[in-house]
């Protein structure tokens, strides 16, 4: 995985709590077997609305969300976290993710970082008041910059180790290979194997 | 060992812990099963061919196609190309792998968590994972089951283990006696309503009491596979005699000595005395009325007694904000009773209430009644084998009668994902999980009910509860 330190973008405000994961890209976007090229399903329902914020010019190219409390709620589809990457966006900040959204952002590369709600209406009022403006994101520090401003936020500190060293999770835990077999040779005897198949 | 007194979930951690994480590291745990179904496999599998890397644990993972799958003329091929491409996907990848498939017309194939638990593959003491959040359904029989995202999935399959960072613990005490017309869903609606949707975020919840000891394995089911609604990664519920009733003699249920052991491992899978939950909630199961959504996020529920809220009531700004959000979305008025909201579609469905106890208990109410005119129903059993079930018992015939739609297995209107979808501006009582914007269609509604209350508004037009016919 591609390491990440800092980077400079354009902050979108996205003024709404509870976000799922069905708005963040609907269900009928879910049918393509690659990775990549979900950018389209990005808020597919809400960006067809003149007025939502991504269709406004400042934010058509923005790479940092910032958005209301309980993000990423609902489906575990981490396509989620594609269509946000394929879309741009490299950090998400919110007062408040859903777990499993959380985890699929840490695989995946991208920065979802939790600040104070106080911190996100501070960043919605400051972005309004000059739509379009850069921030810096800088993840060995967990702040966010907007001229002057400086907003921390918080990040799981390992998920931020492997972020910041682009280290690839399956690596890691195949070099346990021992643990492992060991745990499995003292396995009960009586939990389910699905093969060979019963009930056929 | 240590004597301190341990939570069911803290127990369930324990015996699954392979590595110890270390300096903020995660722990890594074995997974005893791995569910899959065709939407958030594909990209797993192909990163395990890229890397090179075969399945650890074949015998350990089992698929089956339910998301995109047709509920009508199940022999033909899928009409949808690109879902006709994904579920091809699946049956390439597990055949080249050699995983276990239940494909569509097989008398296995279902719901993904209406499947696992049929063939006695569900049982207590195991770590069950699924690319699904619905996978908290497993919870049901004293597994630590919880869903996860397609590189959790990959990383199963490569290692049948997964870092896990420990969960908080959280109690939802449920305790008396559930009133008639009053079932499992409306718990979980309540619970959900109570704490709202984020309130389990970071929780395993453990759902104890009178009033979940009474419940059938279906109705513990359908309290657990909400879970995520909460916000929770997992629910769980102690096993009991109704549990390994519900086992015995499954296809993949223990025998002989490994029965034995089986029940007296089991018997340790309970929360010991003076173990202490990070947080405590309590519901009283004598007082409760069936349950229904009115907004847009199942935490928006109310009696159905209620009327729909007034946003301005709400205190906190951002709920508020949602609440009005809602109301426009659903196209409601504050102060109109639930029960004069009129519904479109009924669907009977999903892995949140398509198992047999639910068709038998939506069956009992519309028996020899006459559907409402507005309404179409649909009854999707959860499984091919729930299907046959019911024709067996001849359920089919009392919705066909009705007038209902009588489909085959598959996920089915839950998701906007598949043929079954609700037009814009449709409204439907539905006995899934979500009730989102979208959902279930582009600009379509739903109201969350249980099945006796999607039967009672299927005959009455509007959202009704089944005391509402005896009047």
């Amino acid at each position: 995985m591609e390491k990440i330190s800092n980077f400079t973008g354009i902050a979108a405000p996205l003024k709404l709590s509870n976000v799922d994961t069905d708005q963040i890209i609907p269900a009928v976007f879910l049918k393509r077997i690659t990775k990549t090229g979900f950018e389209d399903g990005l808020f597919a329902n809400w960006r067809q609305k003149e007025d939502f914020v991504l269709n406004q010019e400042p934010y058509q190219n923005a790479s940092v969300l910032i958005t209301g409390s309980d993000f990423g709620t609902g489906s575990s589809r981490e396509h989620a976290v594609w269509a946000l990457k394929d879309y741009g966006f490299k950090a998400v900040f919110s007062s408040k993710f859903a777990d499993i959204f959380l985890g699929n952002s840490g695989k995946q590369g991208l920065i979802a970082g939790v600040i104070s709600e106080a911190d996100t209406e501070k960043l919605w009022r400051l972005i309004d008041e000059n739509p379009g403006v850069q921030v810096e994101v800088d993840l060995p520090s967990q702040e966010i910059r907007l001229g002057a401003e400086v907003v921390s936020f918080d990040i799981d500190e390992y998920t931020k180790l492997r972020l910041t060293e682009g280290l690839d999770d399956i690596g890691i835990t195949l070099q346990n290979e021992a643990a492992i077999a060991a745990y499995e040779a003292k396995r009960e005897s009586w939990k389910p194997k699905t093969l060979p198949a019963k009930g056929v | 060992m240590s004597n301190k007194p341990l939570t069911l979930a803290e127990k369930l951690w324990r015996d699954h812990l392979v590595v110890k994480g270390e300096n903020g590291a995660p722990d890594l745990l074995y997974i005893d099963l791995h569910l899959i179904h065709e939407v958030t496999s594909p990209q797993a599998f192909d990163g395990l061919r890229l890397a090179g890397r075969d399945i650890r644990r074949k015998d350990l993972t089992i698929a089956t196609e339910d998301h995109n799958t047709p509920t009508a003329d199940i022999h033909l091929p899928i009409a949808d190309a690109t879902s006709r491409v994904q579920v091809q996907a699946l049956r390439d990848n597990t055949a080249e792998y050699g995983v276990r498939i239940h494909s569509l017309g097989d008398k296995n194939q279902g719901i993904v968590h209406v499947v696992g638990p049929q063939l006695g593959l569900t049982m207590p003491g195991l770590t069950v994972v699924c690319g699904d959040s619905h996978t908290s359904t497993h919870g049901a029989f004293g597994a630590l089951a919880m869903g996860i995202g397609t590189s959790e999935v990959e990383h199963v399959l490569a290692t049948q283990t997964l870092p896990l960072q420990p969960f908080k613990t959280m109690a939802i005490n449920v305790e008396g006696t559930l009133r008639p017309g009053v079932s499992a869903k409306d718990i979980i609606l309540a619970v959900i309503a109570k704490i709202s949707t984020g309130g389990g975020q970071g929780y395993v919840l453990e759902y104890r009491g009178s009033a979940i000891r009474a419940l059938s394995m279906e109705g513990r089911m359908t309290i657990c596979n909400m879970s995520i609604e909460a916000g929770a990664r997992a629910g769980l519920i102690a096993p009991d005699q109704t549990t390994f009733d519900y086992l015995k003699g499954r296809p993949h249920a223990p025998e002989g000595a490994d029965w034995d052991q089986a029940l007296a491992d089991w018997s340790d899978l309970v929360t010991d005395d003076g173990a202490v939950f990070d947080k405590e909630v309590f519901i009283d199961a004598d007082t409760l009325d069936p349950f229904v959504t009115w907004g847009t996020n199942p935490g928006q529920g109310v009696s159905l007694m209620d009327s729909v809220p007034d946003p301005e009531s709400f205190s906190d700004p951002s709920q508020r904000a949602a609440a009005q959000k809602a109301l426009d979305y659903m196209d409601l008025k504050a102060g109109t009773k639930m029960k004069d909201i009129q519904v479109d579609t009924v669907f009977l469905g999903s892995c949140t209430n398509a198992r047999i106890e639910d068709l038998r208990a939506a069956a009992e109410i519309i028996e020899g009644k006459t559907k409402a005119p507005n309404i179409r129903m649909m009854v999707v059993p959860g499984s091919a084998k729930v299907r046959l079930q019911a024709e067996a018992e001849g359920l089919d015939k009392i919705f066909k009668d009705f007038g209902a739609d009588w489909r085959f297995a598959g996920c089915s209107m839950c998701l906007g994902m598949n043929p079954d979808q609700l037009a814009p501006g449709e409204r439907a009582a539905s006995t899934s999980n979500r009730n989102f914007e979208g959902r279930q269609g582009k600009g379509a509604r739903t109201h969350l009910v249980s099945p006796m209350v999607a039967a009672a508004t299927a005959i009455r037009g509007t959202l009704s509860a089944p005391a509402d016919l005896e009047q």
